[in-house]
């Protein structure tokens, strides 16, 4: 194989292909990442429409395919084919790169999310600021197609959204820059805002930044929990499409494949923030207590959650399929279930082979140690996301269960709430870093 | 393996000033390229909105050359100060304005010959320090080799240094050219305090 193929294999690389130079498996890991975060979002939207139907003592969507499992494939197949309109009226040019915007900005931030001490596409020393800079750019995509559309109801809900979304960002930012100033308290002594940086900071420090100083960190989380719902336009701040008011605020005039665009920046944006979350305050790819769980056996346990994971939801599929009604207009549902069902055991079990092999083999072997760091990388990836699926279920709970903002008091709640809290927490963190550690 | 591999190997995650520049003259003659565009876009355009857009652009763009020269938090501070809340602000002023009515306005601009003698004058500075530089400042000079990429020109201007982040810009503002800096915020004070003056009439 050529030399870029095989260079970042060698097992003594520990960094991301970025850091460590090499172009071709940064490409392959923004391509896996591209496609993760779309098949993410397409789950999300099926998860999305059937929690919140439960939610509501319905059953949601139940046509296509068993339990309505292949409902957002025949969205999207809609959505491409519906027309696409412009209004004559608009502003063509700004119109059509409005959702483009929204969608880069959104997607750029994948580049430094680290999915594991080398499973991210690059190592930025800048990380954080670099996430916090790109994700505040989604805003110019909303502003920008409520502007172009040249229609009332979008202009208010672009207003509307921008005007949320820099008050907001400041309490973010504040509450961030707390959990940057813990990184600081390093044995070395210094801070860093790389995404990696932070997470290995968390693991020196031997705890995670939502405990620590308590309860400091627990409140700056709690700000940026806050703060990262009303950034990404969710509800109960959705006042930027709030459909009771605004029709559907500023994508009123979108339909068809730009619409869809602006339904995957949004739910592109809502990972990257959870991703931020998670990474700052969570201990980002760690599993619960690294430092103390690190024998082998512990390991090895541990590498068995991805699998049970899968073979759990291979289980509920099983489950679904013998539990569909006996009749034949359902056998078609019962066949695709019991398949999915089956793939998803497949998984589990290519997983749980990973794992078992990786444990039993003698530790000196090359190919011990070749599984062993590819069972290291399926699990950081696997908290990783796991703890970010957390996060994805709290959007959809936020939005089943609270009433919407007024925007008085939306303003009320960013400027004289968080905000000072979010001071105040940066000070005194500022303090007991200094005085009692 | 090649060498810049075995370099890279050696530095830990955090590290990344290891990384051997790609393509330095491309990237930066399609960013000067693209900041120059949109900058005379941005004085071109009728309407206030296309403006805005091709202001942002040239504002990523320099974003993009201060990262080239190894200034990665002042790009990242670019990005978040000017392009993310800014920008948002100045388009937040212009969606309020009726731009159909502003377009076809004939302009004020009746001092452009002032503006113009004053670009030139800038012009022919910049001109003349790049042709005339070399004799100015003498004992001043870093010597540098013909074709050299910016990571050399950063260490000869910061010296040997492991980290990227570890470049002492914080101290160079507060230490050496603590007067620049102090003369840039008096010039914010002044822009902020002209602006309420200029918006209040009664104070």
């Amino acid at each position: 194989m050529p030399d870029f193929i095989t260079s970042y294999l060698d097992r003594t690389i520990t960094v991301t292909p970025g850091a460590a130079g090499s172009q071709f498996w940064a490409l392959i890991y923004v391509l896996i990442i591209f496609a993760g975060v779309s098949v993410a979002v397409i789950c999300m939207n099926w998860i999305e429409r059937k929690a919140l139907a439960h939610f509501q003592v319905r059953l949601g969507p139940m046509r296509v395919g068993p339990h309505g499992l292949l409902q957002p494939i025949a969205d999207a197949i809609k959505l491409l084919l519906k027309e696409d309109i412009i209004p004559a009226e608009a502003d063509q040019f700004v119109f059509w790169i409005a959702p483009l915007i929204g969608l880069l900005a959104a997607f750029t931030v994948y580049t430094v999310i680290p999915f594991g001490p080398s499973q991210a596409v690059s190592d930025m020393n800048i990380g954080i600021l670099f996430m916090l800079g790109v994700s505040s750019l989604g805003v110019l995509g909303i502003v920008v197609a409520g502007w172009a559309s040249n229609s009332h109801y979008p202009l208010i809900g672009a207003l509307r959204s921008s005007a949320q979304m820099v008050s907001y960002e400041v309490a973010m930012g504040l509450a961030v820059i707390s959990a940057i100033l813990m990184t600081s308290l390093n044995v070395s002594g210094t801070g860093t805002l790389s995404m990696i940086g932070i997470v290995q900071a968390q693991q020196q420090q031997g705890v995670w930044f939502i405990f620590k100083f308590f309860p400091l960190g627990l409140i700056a989380f709690a700000i940026f929990a806050v703060a990262m719902v009303a950034e990404t336009n969710r509800s109960p701040f959705d006042l930027a499409e709030a459909e009771s008011e605004l029709t559907a605020g500023f994508h009123t005039e979108y339909s068809g494949l730009r619409w869809s665009l602006f339904m995957l920046a949004e739910y592109a944006a809502m990972i990257a923030v959870s991703s931020i979350a998670v990474t700052l305050w969570l201990g980002g790819w760690m599993h619960p207590f690294p430092n103390l769980l690190h024998a082998q056996a512990w390991e090895f346990l541990f590498s068995l959650f991805p699998g049970l994971t899968f073979g759990g939801l291979a289980a509920i599929a099983y489950i679904g399929a013998q539990r569909m009604p006996p009749h034949s207009f359902f056998k078609i549902q019962r066949i695709g279930l019991a398949v999915f069902a089956v793939v998803l055991a497949f998984i589990a079990l290519l997983l749980l082979m990973i794992a078992v092999v990786a444990g039993l083999l003698p530790q000196s072997s090359a190919a011990a140690q070749f599984t062993t760091g590819f069972r290291d990388g399926i699990d950081n990836v696997y908290w990783f996301v796991l703890k970010v699926a957390v996060f994805m279920y709290m959007f959809i709970w936020y939005r089943a269960t609270w009433p919407r903002y007024r925007f008085d008091q939306l303003m009320r709640v960013g400027w004289k709430v968080l905000l000072p809290i979010s001071l105040g927490v940066l000070v005194l963190t500022a303090i007991v870093g200094v005085y009692f550690s | 393996m090649n060498p810049a591999m075995a370099m890279a190997m050696t530095l830990n995650a955090t590290d990344n000033s290891g990384m051997a520049p790609v393509a330095t003259p491309w990237f930066f003659y399609s960013l000067a390229a693209l900041a120059v565009i949109s900058g005379v876009l941005v004085i071109t355009r009728r309407n206030a909105v296309h403006s805005a857009l091709a202001l942002i652009v040239t504002l990523l763009s320099v974003a993009g050359l201060y990262l080239m020269l190894y200034a990665p938090f002042v790009a990242g501070v670019q990005i978040i100060v000017y392009a993310g809340g800014i920008m948002v602000l100045f388009l937040f002023v212009i969606m309020l304005v009726n731009i159909d009515r502003s377009s076809k306005e004939r302009r004020f601009n009746r001092i452009w010959p002032v503006g113009l003698t004053a670009s030139c004058a800038l012009l022919a500075l910049f001109v003349s320090a790049i042709v005339k530089g070399k004799d100015l400042f003498v004992d001043r000079m870093i010597p540098l080799p013909e074709g050299s990429n910016t990571q050399e020109i950063a260490t000869a201007l910061y010296g040997e240094v492991v980290k990227t982040s570890q470049y002492p810009k914080g101290q160079y503002m507060m230490g050496q050219y603590t007067f620049a800096f102090e003369i840039a915020s008096l010039l914010l004070l002044v822009a902020i305090l002209g602006a309420v003056i200029m918006t209040k009439k009664k104070i």
